[in-house]
């Protein structure tokens, strides 16, 4: 079976061109949609149907930054271990405990605004990083532990989503 | 050109007829029937021109059935028959629906949806709504002057699986065969967007009367793509009419009141309230069963004051929405209105201050979901040529998850993930020993399992014995198009000795449905089997071609060998496709599906290698 990168014609890197994978999603559903086989059989209505569930989860995994990145890091050998490995730089944690912190005292739209801001460009930071590591230095290893650290963020940015709502 | 015209997706197929296909929206108020004809979405008018059937079902005695304006008629004077609103009970069971004391039906509680009594019986939401889409069906018939079969039904787009569920059997139960399930923001986005030629992020906020949706979708040439979806379900003019209901039995001091006066008061209660949109006050005079006056005046002033809240309340949605497509009020172009409370000016005016620009209010926001519907129907029966359909990209509404130790709902498919969409987990057993693993199916965004909609429970049995965390249960959701789910359980430790598949069912099984469908036929017998022999017979039909096309445009993708064995298998079917055995015509189907699955896999994958070549070439065009 092709990975997801050659599903989509391209070649697998980190640092990628979301314009290009849209337009290639784009492409390849309007031909194998189940829209295109509602008047077909069942056998071509269910491999349509199958076919556009694997596109369909291929494209999520490109899109999200932190997907992508362990999708890659598996491709090649190396195991994010987000569950097992939880051991993080000092100045890293540091920053988290202060930024959960923050989380906690924001009562106001605005404050979770500027709190958003800053966790999101941390995380443009990391990706950068990752992008040299996995793409340039290979360095899987090195990678996995700022994935680990985009995972972070990532949580945290959806707790930060959730705390709007009761912010309102 | 010419090597454009090579990357051209290669789904040219034979001219065929065009097919009949409808769409529908069927509403909690208000329902309509549309289709494209000569180009153009039009909605379909009943005999005496109207174009709005009222959602409203009254069950006689002798076994009619009244349905639109003349069960409205009769709401007041025979209310515990006639059934309004039905659409609220879809999918529902008693508990789940608020205001239940103030319906005015016999319920009877039955595991998964609640069913109501009336004097030609007991009535399930499914076959309330199935009366409806009959009366539809058949004023398409009666317009277009041919058999109809093919329907899209609109559902409102925060619909959970068990209320979807409810919708397509209730097409089943109306003798239509439901090519899909379209969210009704989808649809007026479809309607709109091309109407407008619209291009960018739109917003569609649809307040009907039992129901919200708020959806966001990225509009640009031939691609109609949903980013988030939210709303309530729960949520509608209904709830208006309930606020103005209330102030009426305060005001006037009104003790309980019996069924009657209630849907008498509810009735001119939302005539107030549709009144107080143009006029700066309403006057409402009842006069009650029990010699009562009503007599009470209430300006538009109040009416905001007491229905506040209701407004308010769609607003967490639209947040959460945004915030789940990740885009900010000012990524919006433009905010389409849709449903017949949007035309509440402080509707307008709360959406107009959240999005900081003015609703868009040039499409009729009572035709709008059915016109989109019907364009729809128009691409999926393949009546477009490639090039001037579209592609429609959709996504799931709440996430479906699975019930974990301490009652939590672990989520296995996160809303807005775009359908058809399919995640699998891995369980292991716990105990020495374990030969059996139960699930509980769940759907909505709340940790606890209790907070969630229940969709389904079922075991997995026949696990070899073995040490507790050495069997592994993979269990798999898949959602198809239509947004609706089914699970499958496998044991993986050995060679998949165990396996189950579910679809939740809500209390009714195919069996009930069969029921229904014989008892709607009960008056000619033989209804039924003619029934079933058209429908093989169609089927057949469509199956034929369909196997006609693909060989035509992929024929290529067979050995000569594997060509011959689809033809035998064709021409099988096509020697019993015009007989009345219908069992004959099943099988000889189900023979030609299997001959022809390889193929289907075939043609998918040379689908994504044409569609990838055709980029290549496109952009060295460029
Ligand atoms: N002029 C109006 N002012 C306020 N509400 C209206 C007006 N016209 C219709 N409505 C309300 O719109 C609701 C029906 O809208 P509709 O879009 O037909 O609903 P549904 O899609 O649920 O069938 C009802 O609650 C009705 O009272
Ligand atoms: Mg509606």
């Amino acid at each position: 079976m092709k990975n997801h990168f050659e599903l989509f014609g391209l070649t697998p890197a980190f640092a990628l061109e979301i314009e290009s994978l849209e337009r290639s999603y784009r492409e390849i559903q309007s031909q194998i949609h189940p829209d295109r086989y509602a008047q077909a059989g069942d056998a071509e209505r269910r491999a349509s149907m199958q076919w556009t569930t694997r596109v369909n989860q291929a494209y999520r995994t490109l899109k999200s930054p932190v997907q992508r990145a362990r999708y890659l890091l598996e491709m090649n050998g190396v195991d994010v271990e987000f569950e097992t490995n939880t051991q993080m730089p000092t100045d890293f944690l540091i920053k988290q405990l202060e930024l959960r912190e923050a989380l906690d005292a924001a009562k106001q739209p605005e404050a979770l605004d500027r709190l958003q801001a800053e966790v999101r460009a941390q995380k443009a930071l990391l990706e950068q990083g990752i992008a040299r590591l996995v793409d340039a230095q290979k360095d899987y290893a090195a990678a996995a532990g700022e994935v680990r650290k985009l995972m972070f963020l990532d949580k945290l940015d959806a707790e930060i989503d959730l705390a709007y709502e009761e912010a309102h | 050109m010419a090597l454009l015209q090579i990357a051209e997706p290669g789904l040219s197929t034979a001219p065929h007829e065009r097919r009949l296909a409808v769409g529908i929206d069927l509403g909690t108020t208000n329902s309509l029937i549309a289709t494209v004809r000569s180009g153009a979405a039009a909605v379909l008018p009943d005999a005496r021109g109207r174009p709005l059937l009222p959602s409203i079902v009254r069950y006689l005695a002798d076994g009619r059935v009244e349905v639109g304006y003349a069960a409205e008629a009769r709401q007041s004077e025979d209310p515990k028959n006639t059934i309004v609103s039905a659409k609220r009970y879809m999918g529902r069971a008693l508990k789940d629906v608020a205001h239940a004391e103030h319906a005015p039906y016999d319920f009877v509680d039955a595991p998964g949806m609640l069913q109501i009594r009336t004097v030609a019986g007991v009535k399930s939401p499914v076959e309330v709504s199935a009366e409806i889409l009959k009366v539809l069906h058949a004023r398409a018939e009666a317009s277009l002057g041919d058999k109809l079969a093919d329907a899209v039904i609109t559902v409102p787009a925060y619909f959970d699986d068990a209320q979807r569920q409810a919708t397509k059997d209730a097409g089943r139960l109306a003798g239509l065969n439901v090519l899909r399930l379209l969210n009704e923001p989808t649809a007026a986005a479809i309607a709109y967007g091309l109407d407008n030629a619209a291009e960018g992020t739109y917003a569609v906020y649809d307040l009907g009367g039992g129901t919200f949706d708020i959806s966001i979708l990225k509009l640009s040439k031939g691609v109609f793509e949903v980013v988030a979806t939210s709303g309530d379900s729960a949520l509608g003019g209904d709830d208006f009419d309930h606020r103005v209901f209330c102030w009426v039995a305060e005001e006037a001091k009104l003790a309980p009141l019996c069924a009657g006066d209630m849907r008498l008061l509810l009735v001119k209660s939302r005539e107030a309230k549709e009144s107080l949109t143009t006029h700066s006050e309403a006057r409402i005079t009842a006069k009650l069963s029990t010699g009562e006056f009503v007599d009470l005046v209430l300006d538009s002033e109040t009416f905001c004051r007491i229905t506040h809240h209701l407004v308010q309340k769609t607003l967490a949605p639209m947040r959460k929405a945004l915030r789940d497509a990740q885009l900010g009020v000012d990524d919006v172009k433009g905010v389409v209105m849709v449903g017949g409370s949007t035309r509440m000016p402080q509707i307008q005016h709360a959406v107009g201050e959240f999005f900081r620009r003015d609703p868009l209010n040039n499409l009729d926001p009572d035709k709008v979901v059915a016109l989109g519907a019907a364009m729809q129907a128009d691409v999926l029966a393949g009546n477009k040529p490639a090039g001037e359909d579209w592609l429609l990209l959709d996504v799931i509404p709440l996430s479906l998850g699975i019930e974990t130790m301490g009652g939590l709902a672990e989520k296995i498919i996160p809303r807005n993930s775009t359908i058809p969409v399919a995640r699998a987990q891995e369980f292991t057993t716990f105990k020495d020993g374990q030969t059996g693993m139960s699930f509980h199916v769940v759907q909505g965004e709340r940790e606890l399992v209790s907070d969630c909609r229940s969709l389904a429970r079922f075991e997995l049995k026949g696990i070899p014995p073995m040490a507790a965390g050495a069997g592994r249960v993979r269990v798999m959701f898949q959602v198809d198009a239509d947004g609706l789910l089914s699970v499958a359980a496998e044991e993986r430790t050995t060679n998949a000795q165990a396996s189950v598949t579910v679809k939740p069912s809500y209390g009714l099984g195919d069996t009930d449905i069969e029921r229904m469908l014989r008892d709607s036929f009960e008056h000619a017998k033989d209804d039924m089997h003619a029934r079933a022999r058209h429908e093989a017979r169609v089927d057949a039909q469509r199956l034929l071609e369909a196997v006609r096309t693909a060989l035509n445009a992929d024929g290529a993708l067979l050995s000569a060998a594997e060509r011959e064995e689809i033809e035998r298998q064709a021409a099988a079917l096509a020697a019993v496709a015009g007989s009345n055995e219908h069992r004959a015509i099943r099988q000889a189907s189900e023979a030609l599906n299997r001959a022809t699955e390889e193929f289907a896999g075939r043609r998918m994958d040379a689908g994504v290698r044409r569609a990838l070549a055709g980029r290549k070439i496109a952009s060295l065009d460029l």
